[in-house]
């Protein structure tokens, strides 16, 4: 234990450096995700053939490809067409990318589960589509959406482990660097375990707090 | 100011309104009754362009209802709607769900739509329910609420799909006084309902429908006391005399 208390306190400040990347990792692809999967989720119950047609093939297209195939795709192959992206960038566009599909699902099935009469309540006061998604559908859909929403924070968290694949040093990469240069796996892997299970835990409260608040009524 | 002609429409296969031709005037209270699944809410629904009809013309002051045209919006925001299951915004409280259309959808300035609120939930009755969300009130409460937020708009008339079918039988008199009260104030209403009370105090007139077509139709004493028609006599016998 002892010994664990000591590596803690020689490594901690180098997975720290990870850990910002891996938050901004998580952060952006998080708001990333959530963008696109709303859009994909509007454009699929838009009722327009066109656009629903798109974005099932376009998630569908999303969810069949692994997380790390796509990086590496962006990374690698993308500057083959004159697009070059940092490392950084492309762990966030990536990440952000795939997890659209789940987010677009969860939100499709959020909007889906809301009461036509709801719908038919807005129409005959006159509200057109938009209107009637923005103050009737979406409020209402937040809260049926909100607990997979949190489910799926957490699993991009610790999916940002997969942007080390593309060299970027978040916080899985540094635990891997120092283990590999140090031999101490014991310490250094239980301190990134550490470490990304107190990243979930604001997450957790964060989602049970919105919970809280969207239930009130 | 409402009018069908000859309309029909159907679900798939099934046709369930077959040549409806009737017409309601201003200050006019008109109600269907009918048997379930006579089409007496398809009308209603066609009416203000819930669903799109086959064939005939619905019009509307003068207006052609299209459900798919860009003029819906106009015709909805004339014709108001009362729904069977009220249908009221849960995330809203009772005044927000009156005001909504007002500020939303004819851009009303904020202060102004608030005070119509208030002074309309007043009107019916539920002045110190305005902050209650739709689930702390009644069933009554709640489809009075509804029928605050047609008024809101400012309607020309309002459309009633059996306002009361979905409320305990002691809340079914307060929701029925609001809309005498509106028919005395010369609102045009009409009104799919089993209430033959009401009908026959309220209505100017009784359309009766029966397999998607208008079986009898005339002034609602006369329709509903002496009716001419075999199938009318039959529903009104049965609706009155259940055992």
């Amino acid at each position: 234990m002892q010994k664990f208390l000591h590596d803690a306190n020689e490594f901690l400040p180098i997975l720290l450096q990870g850990v910002w990347l891996t938050i901004l990792v998580t952060l952006g692809s998080l708001i990333l995700s959530t963008i696109l999967g709303l859009l994909w989720a509007l454009m699929r119950v838009s009722g327009v053939w066109a656009l629903s047609g798109l974005s099932a093939g376009l998630i569908n297209l999303i969810r069949g490809i692994p997380i790390i195939v796509l990086l590496f795709y962006l990374y690698f192959v993308m500057p083959d067409f004159g697009i070059t992206l940092t490392a950084l960038q492309a762990a966030i566009l990536g990440l952000g990318i795939a997890y659209s599909a789940y987010q677009a699902e969860n939100f499709r099935a959020g909007i889906e589960a809301i009461d036509k009469g709801q719908i038919e309540a807005a129409q005959t006061i006159g509200m057109g589509w938009a209107l009637t998604m923005r103050r009737v559908v979406l409020p209402q859909a937040v809260r049926i959406v909100l607990p997979p929403y949190g489910n799926i924070m957490i699993m991009l968290l610790k999916d940002s482990s997969q942007a080390s694949t593309i060299t970027v040093a978040e916080l899985a990469l540094q635990g891997k660097l120092i283990a590999s240069s140090t031999f101490k796996n014991t310490s250094v892997f239980t301190l990134v375990a550490l470490m990304y299970l107190t990243m979930s835990i604001p997450l957790i409260l964060l989602v049970r707090h919105l919970e809280k608040r969207a239930g009130r009524r | 100011m409402i009018e069908l002609r000859d309309v029909h429409k159907k679900f798939g296969a099934v046709e369930v309104l077959k040549g409806i031709t009737a017409a309601v005037e201003k200050s006019e209270v008109v109600c269907i009754i009918g048997p379930s699944g006579s089409g007496k809410s398809t009308i209603l629904r066609c009416i203000n362009g819930l669903e799109s009809y086959d064939s005939g013309d619905i019009l509307v002051e003068g207006a052609r209802v299209d459900s798919k045209a860009k003029s819906i919006v106009a015709i909805r925001t004339q014709v108001s709607m009362v729904f069977q299951r009220f249908n009221l915004f849960p995330h809203r409280t009772a005044l927000e769900n009156v005001v909504e259309g007002p500020i939303y959808v004819k851009n009303e300035p904020r202060a102004e739509a608030f005070e119509r609120g208030r002074a309309l939930l007043a009107r019916v009755g539920l002045a110190e329910k305005a902050d209650a969300y739709p689930a702390q009130l009644s069933g009554g409460q709640q489809q009075r609420v509804a029928i605050a937020r047609a008024l809101a708009m400012q309607p020309k008339a309002i459309l009633f799909d059996e306002p009361t079918s979905a409320l305990d039988p002691e809340l079914v008199g307060d929701v029925l006084s609001v809309m005498r009260k509106l028919a005395d104030d010369g609102m045009t209403m009409v009104v799919v309902t089993h209430e033959m009370g009401f009908a026959g105090d309220v209505a100017d007139r009784v359309l009766f429908i029966d397999g998607g077509v208008i079986v009898e139709q005339g002034p609602a004493k006369s329709v509903l006391n002496q009716p001419q028609h075999a199938r009318t006599q039959d529903f009104l016998r049965r609706v009155l005399h259940p055992l």
